[in-house]
């Protein structure tokens, strides 16, 4: 089972601006009840929004239908929920650009195919500026040659060289590859005491 | 910070044939090396909960695919549960499908399921170690991020998402990045009434939420080593908070008779066997981490938070921070933001902030050394007016022995009320949810804006610290309430 090729993600940016944004807040837990992911995009940062009576970058005009999400540091910590990438996805973002994400987040942004490229402190504050300058230029994140172009400059950028490939190959899918891999799971978990003799089998 | 320069700075390889603990543990489970970095793993224990496992069951469903392993798969409710006296699956109407569809999904694809109305239910990182489904070099994962915490007994565990739990229930694999490997060793001996959550908080604190981000954490050292394990489950358990999805300490004796007869845990004479293996893994002498880290135990005193990270802490006879001092511009702002969300102001002292709630429970703080160290505080005490406690033990199992022990009864006596097992407050997913504007101390392990209620004010702190200031109505230190 192949997956959609993703090379790039382009289009205009929204800038959220804070460290350690954590899934809680991205969408709150009374969310996770929800029976499949459909229509989770229009609460993502809910509270947030709530919170701040129009003044989050989610409603920010300038930043209306933007397909990138700009972010600080540590961005998607704390609570594993695929709900968090989910709600942006179906929101409307393809990619992110930050100084760091949480890594279980990330993790869940390659298994949907969203793109989380990293870049340094400096290029993420001189990004945001730009885009904050001018919200209608177009960003692109190029995952080939791992680089972030706006009317700030070509970045160099940080994209794990296996996401990258998974990405490019349209392998990124977590259930999409290896489930006819079974000989060889055999054989390691025959290797494996606590699947054999450690584990109590069942009646 | 000199700390984190030190984090930063210290790159070591190790010798030829010398491994550390994790390695030895990740290399077994390999069935594929993917390149890049990536493994394809066995997983030698999957555990769920009922919010975390509906879909992958459907994708089984839906795909026609199988459970790979039914024997290696178990399940609680535990997220959604009410945590009321007499409590039933449909005691939160809204959630009763949630667990029936559990109960459902148990018999039809053969799982292991520790249901509402049996002991062994509980919080899922609480059942895995006390029933020994988690074992040491085990492989363990949960579509929960607390699934570090069990790294506490020497497993190799961390928290996924929900695209890889219908991974590993049709295929019982993951596919992993390698993380590099980070070591935390708590020198010299902690003082006297502190915890393992005072050692972990004051690591958060030291180090920031997001350092131990692409790490595998062993937490190694004397002050580790003389844990028990349910300490060790603790300071595990907030590994994602300090940002690493991986926490562990290397198994010992301490570890081994913590398992012995434990209902999962191997018997007789494969338990020696068991043992033998174990003793493998331990890193080996000279084997060096990417990353090694040095913290002096002894300075360790009660930490409680002040803000809405975990890294925002202070020792409990500390001042709350100035957003002035603050060595960024991006923090100064958070620490704002989070001193305006607390309703604190900078430069007072910590102590002495009045609080509404208390809650001691959750996977962090609800095993019975948690209950017993609450218990030791509230002897013969009374919860102060006004302030509302909660007791949460975390499984069936850890209540039963708070009541045939006598520390569920101080605590009542003390006028905690005594509550079934579950998340509860921590998630708020329940009816526990903390009020709007309202003030808790928390024995969980995340004090984010909103999460245990919206506008809820959360101080994360030890049972101790948490009971001590159920009974003082505002933030207290244990040992001045001890003497």
């Amino acid at each position: 089972m192949s997956e959609r090729k993703i090379g790039t993600a382009s289009g205009r940016a929204c800038v959220l601006r804070g460290n350690d944004i954590d899934t809680d807040r991205i969408i709150p837990a009374r969310y996770l009840m929800c029976v499949t992911f459909e229509g989770l995009g229009e609460f993502a940062f809910e509270d947030d929004r709530k919170e701040a009576k129009g003044n989050h970058a989610l409603d920010d005009e300038r930043f209306n239908g933007a397909k990138i999400l700009v972010v600080e540091s540590n961005f998607g910590c704390g609570s594993s929920r695929e709900h968090a990438p989910q709600a942006l996805m179906r929101h409307g973002f393809t990619a992110f650009i930050g100084v760091s994400f949480g890594e279980i987040f990330s993790g869940n942004c390659t298994a949907n195919g969203l793109i989380c490229a990293r870049l340094s402190p400096e290029d993420v504050t001189k990004l945001m500026e730009s885009v904050e300058l001018d919200p209608t230029q177009e960003i692109t994140v190029d995952v080939e040659s791992k680089t972030v172009s706006s009317k700030a400059g070509t970045m160099k950028a940080e994209i794990p060289e296996g996401v990258r490939n998974q990405l490019l190959e349209g392998t990124w899918h977590a259930t999409g590859v290896l489930l006819d891999a079974s000989a060889q799971i055999e054989a390691t978990a025959r290797q494996l005491p606590y699947v054999n003799t450690f584990v109590e089998i069942s009646d | 910070m000199e700390l984190r320069e030190r984090l930063g700075r210290k790159r070591m390889t190790s010798p030829p044939g010398k491994k550390m603990f994790f390695d030895k543990v990740w290399d077994v489970h390999r069935i594929i090396d993917l390149g890049d970095g990536f493994d394809l793993l066995h997983v030698d224990r999957h555990v769920m909960h009922e919010i975390t496992s509906t879909d992958g069951i459907e994708f089984l469903d839906n795909t026609g695919r199988t459970l790979r392993n039914a024997d290696l798969n178990f399940a609680t409710p535990d997220h959604v549960v009410s945590t009321a006296p007499n409590r039933k699956s449909d005691s939160i109407p809204q959630f009763t499908h949630m667990i029936t569809s559990m109960r459902d999904n148990s018999k039809k694809h053969g799982f292991t399921l520790f249901d509402l109305g049996d002991e062994r239910q509980g919080i899922v990182h609480v059942i895995a170690p006390e029933q020994g489904i988690a074992l040491p070099g085990a492989t363990l994962v949960c579509g929960d991020s607390h699934t570090c915490t069990v790294g506490g007994v020497g497993a190799l565990s961390w928290g996924i998402g929900t695209s890889e739990v219908k991974h590993v229930m049709a295929t019982q694999t993951i596919v992993q990045r390698r993380p590099k490997t980070l070591r935390i060793s708590f020198d010299n001996s902690l003082s006297k009434n502190i915890s393992s959550k005072d050692m972990i908080l004051y690591l958060i604190g030291r180090l920031g939420a997001a350092s131990g981000d692409g790490y595998a954490v062993e937490y190694a050292g004397p002050a580790v080593k003389s844990l028990d394990v349910e300490a060790r489950l603790t300071l595990c358990n907030l590994s994602i908070e300090l940002g690493a999805k991986i926490g562990q300490v290397a198994p010992d004796d301490t570890t081994y008779e913590y398992l012995n007869d434990r209902p999962f845990s191997p018997k007789g004479g494969l338990f020696d066997q068991a043992v033998r293996h174990w003793r493998t893994l331990p890193s080996d002498e000279g084997a060096a981490a990417d990353k090694e880290v040095s913290i002096d135990a002894s300075a360790i005193q009660p930490q409680v938070t002040w803000g809405t990270s975990p890294e925002h802490v202070v020792g409990i006879n500390e001042t709350i921070p100035d957003p002035k001092s603050a060595d960024s511009d991006v923090k100064k702002r958070a620490w704002e933001a989070a001193l305006k969300y607390m309703d604190l102001e900078p430069g007072k002292p910590i102590s002495k902030t009045p609080i509404d709630i208390v809650f001691i429970g959750s996977c962090t703080n609800s095993r019975l050394s948690d209950i017993h160290a609450a218990a030791d505080v509230a002897e013969g005490k009374k919860v102060a007016k006004g302030v509302r406690g909660l007791v949460v033990p975390g499984s069936g199992l850890v209540k039963k022995a708070a009541e045939f022990d006598g520390s569920a009864e101080i605590l009542r006596n003390a006028g905690f009320e005594w509550r079934e097992p579950g998340c509860s407050m921590c998630v708020a997913m329940n009816d526990d949810v903390v009020a709007s504007g309202k003030r808790t101390v928390s024995t969980s392990n995340r004090n984010f804006e909103g999460r245990q209620g919206d506008g809820a004010r959360t101080h994360l702190a030890s049972p101790a610290t948490a009971a001590a200031s159920a009974i003082a109505g505002f933030i207290c230190d244990p040992r001045q309430l001890k003497s």
